[in-house]
């Protein structure tokens, strides 16, 4: 339609023919499909973060309130010993949770790269975890770690009656489990995005690297992974959302437990402003939270957009 | 214009004809037929029927039910939900809502009076004082009570216990005392859940009977801090710290029926448990007294933990609603239904008069016992179950007691000293 298309163009310059009502409606067209959900979004997200941030400067309890009390909740957070183990435990758990996935994953990756046979069936079977929700999963784990069902109480009944693996139970170790049961979850996804990476790169670089006499892990370390940093990147990003997110992987695996030793921002959040009727205190923290979330996601779009600029 | 007129002259009659049964559907709504909406959230198989009997009870009197049942989360995801309802300004005419929760509805201004059927139906007589006070909000009735659970009870497997050699216990020593026996009979002497409420329940009976009735009342319902860092705290807190040897190893996280499972297939002795626990002995097909034993918790036979579901009435305009609203207070402490709910919940009537033959033996040693506690002052609120402090105070000090019991890096003076803190802190 070569002639709207010049009418379309034209609706913008002042000194054109009037536009037919069809070519008008094109041109709005765009706009007014994307509207509803432009509205519903900056209302249900933007809005309702602004109104979150209201609140955690209220002392709102049961129900919201507008009796405005300054910073008072976030210097109640601050002074709160359940919000730092529940920090603590995101830092521990996020950063083993990126690491281990991130090193399980490239590694699967490699290893299925090397034209092995049944690749197919492989990549199922490490990716199928993903398709679990963090429920199952939490659940299926807890039974395996628990020390009377499920690990210990195997090794034990083959007769090693001095074996001992009761991290669940206990509240140094708990927030570990959380990692253990969530790499096995993660670690097959982050192989299938090195996977796809690896196949993008080009056949004649490493050719070029093998001509030059270099060793094959040589070749993995200083030509294949810098080629790889586009995928880790978004790995990354990827993973640090689903830890900083993290909730019902607790709520399923240790209810937070023992005590509140595995407790993670998320949970701490919901407890307080839903069941304790902290409102205005729950709200503060998931301020902090968003907070936590936009120091990853600015410098990672920051650094997006400006890449997209050189390019 | 013969035909219209004819017409005309037809109309009056079936207009009269109408207007008279108008007239008599219109009286009849304005006197009865009201709606009332219920958010609960007795949605288990047993709570569901007895929901439904209090159901057919307000239809036979002309009403419309609107069954507004959330389940899960102990009530959790009911409580979200009505914050929601209520702040829309739509809220159902009766939630079930207890505690000192009501005097937060309260005073919020959004529960309606039953002053008119309370005093029609002699409430005050019908109920211990401690309970009406819970149930009134500023002086007037907001809410009926539906039943009464008591919290402080030891479940006890007889035949554990007769291989073992040992009696159910009656004091913390002897508990202490019989588990030994237990362990060397190859069995766990304490079935325990490690949710941070199971472990206040734990915490809250210890407490009870270390410091007695007096000392409860001021350490876990009026937070004195003079009390909560006393030494009877703190020799309370060691006790119960001491009770987790008792325990297995597969105990956090545990749901509170697995372990009372465990005392029913015998793998485990004992359990401290509310008497809601009863439903899963019942449901096992096992006879009170005889293949299962109930006695009050050690060392707290003369009082009584309660933890009261209620009703509290939502302000409701419409006079029919209205009246609907006020016939369901009535239906809930009448006979009927207070019998046949509890007998489905485990519980006790909140009423102290009924017959309770068709009881079983457990349930009728605490409705004795709860009477017994109501002529001498052993009525004490469960902190655990939402009955004497707030929801922010009783979250704190949940954190205190599970991290305690929990952690092996907290003295007892430690944790006394932090639940004074947290009794300080709290606005």
């Amino acid at each position: 339609m070569p002639l709207s298309l010049s009418t379309s163009r034209e609706v913008g310059r002042p000194a054109a023919a009037r536009p037919t009502p069809a070519a008008r409606l094109q041109a709005w067209l765009p706009r007014l499909v994307l509207a509803p959900s432009a509205a519903v979004s900056l209302c249900f997200v933007y809005g309702f973060m602004l109104w979150t941030f209201v609140l955690s400067l209220t002392n709102s309890r049961m129900l919201p309130s507008y009796d405005f009390v300054g910073f008072a909740q976030y210097a109640r957070l601050m002074a709160n010993d359940r919000w730092w183990v529940a920090s603590t435990n995101l830092v521990l758990f996020g950063g083993l949770f990126i690491a281990i996935c991130l090193v399980l994953g490239a590694l699967l990756a490699i290893l299925l790269d090397q034209r092995i046979r049944q690749e197919g069936a492989l990549r199922t079977l490490y990716l199928y975890p993903m398709a679990l929700s963090f429920i199952v999963t939490g659940v299926a784990w807890k039974w395996l770690l628990n020390p009377s069902l499920g690990l210990e109480a195997m090794v034990r009944g083959w007769g090693f009656e001095g074996f001992r693996f009761d991290w669940l139970v206990n509240p140094d170790m708990a927030v570990y489990t959380l990692v253990i049961a969530a790499v096995w979850q993660a670690s097959g996804f982050v192989m299938a995005l090195f996977l796809a990476g690896l196949r993008g790169i080009d056949d004649s670089i490493i050719k070029a690297a093998q001509l030059d006499g270099a060793s094959l892990p040589r070749i993995y370390w200083r030509v294949v992974l810098p080629c790889l940093r586009p995928v880790v990147f978004s790995a990354v990003m990827i993973l640090a959302h689903i830890a900083i997110k993290s909730f019902d992987l607790v709520v399923a695996l240790t209810g937070g437990g023992p005590g509140y030793a595995s407790d993670l921002p998320a949970t701490f959040m919901y407890a307080h402003a839903f069941n304790r009727a902290q409102i205005g205190l729950g709200s503060a923290s998931a301020m902090l939270m968003l907070g936590g979330v936009l120091a990853i996601l600015v410098p990672y779009l920051y650094s997006e957009l400006r890449s997209r600029k050189h390019g | 214009m013969p035909a219209s007129v004819r017409f005309r002259s037809v109309m009056p009659r079936p207009t009269l004809l109408g207007l008279a049964v108008a007239g008599a559907l219109g009286a009849s709504a304005a006197t009865q037929a009201g709606e009332v909406e219920v958010l609960h959230w007795w949605t288990s198989g047993g709570e569901a029927q007895a929901a439904s009997v209090l159901k057919e009870l307000v239809e036979a009197e002309g009403h419309a039910w609107q069954d507004f049942a959330v389940a899960g989360g102990g009530g959790e995801t009911a409580m979200t939900v009505l914050k929601s309802r209520a702040m829309s300004g739509n809220p159902p005419s009766a939630a079930q809502i207890k505690g000192p929760e009501i005097q937060e509805w309260g005073e919020l201004g959004l529960l309606g009076e039953l002053d008119e059927v309370a005093e029609a139906a002699a409430w005050d007589s019908l109920l211990p004082p401690r309970v009406a006070e819970i149930m009134r909000h500023d002086g007037h009735y907001v809410a009926v009570p539906v039943n009464v659970h008591r919290v402080n009870w030891l479940w006890g497997n007889p035949e554990v216990l007769a291989a073992a050699g040992v009696e159910m216990p009656t004091s913390f020593d002897e508990l202490f005392d019989a588990a030994e026996a237990i362990r060397a009979a190859g069995h766990v002497p304490l079935a325990h859940g490690g949710q941070p409420w199971q472990d206040a329940t734990l915490f809250e009976t210890v407490v009870l009977a270390e410091g007695g009735e007096d000392f409860y009342r001021r350490a876990l319902v009026e937070l004195d801090p003079e009390a909560l860092g006393s030494d009877t705290m703190i020799q309370a807190l060691t006790t119960f710290k001491r009770l987790r040897e008792l325990m297995d190893e597969g105990m956090p996280g545990r749901d509170w029926n697995v372990a009372t499972a465990m005392v029913i297939n015998g793998v485990a002795a004992m359990q401290l448990m509310g008497d809601w626990a009863k439903g899963e002995f019942t449901a096992a097909g096992l006879a009170a007294g005889e293949e299962y034993l109930c006695a009050p918790a050690p060392g707290t036979e003369s009082a009584f933990t309660f933890n009261i579901d209620s009703l509290a009435m939502f302000r409701v305009t419409e006079a029919a609603d209205l009246a609907a609203q006020h016939d369901l207070a009535r239906l809930v402490l009448e006979p009927t239904f207070q019998e046949t709910f509890n007998l489905a919940k485990g519980s006790i009537p909140a009423r102290t008069d009924l017959d309770m033959s068709a009881f079983d033996a457990c349930a009728q040693a605490s409705m004795a016992d709860f009477q017994a506690a109501a002529d001498n002052g052993g009525l004490v609120p469960s902190m655990a179950h939402g009955m004497a402090v707030r929801a922010d105070v009783q979250g704190a000090l949940f954190d205190i007691v599970t991290n305690y019991f929990n952690s092996s890096g907290m003295s007892a003076e430690q944790a006394a000293e932090r639940l004074v803190r947290a009794a300080q802190a709290t606005y």
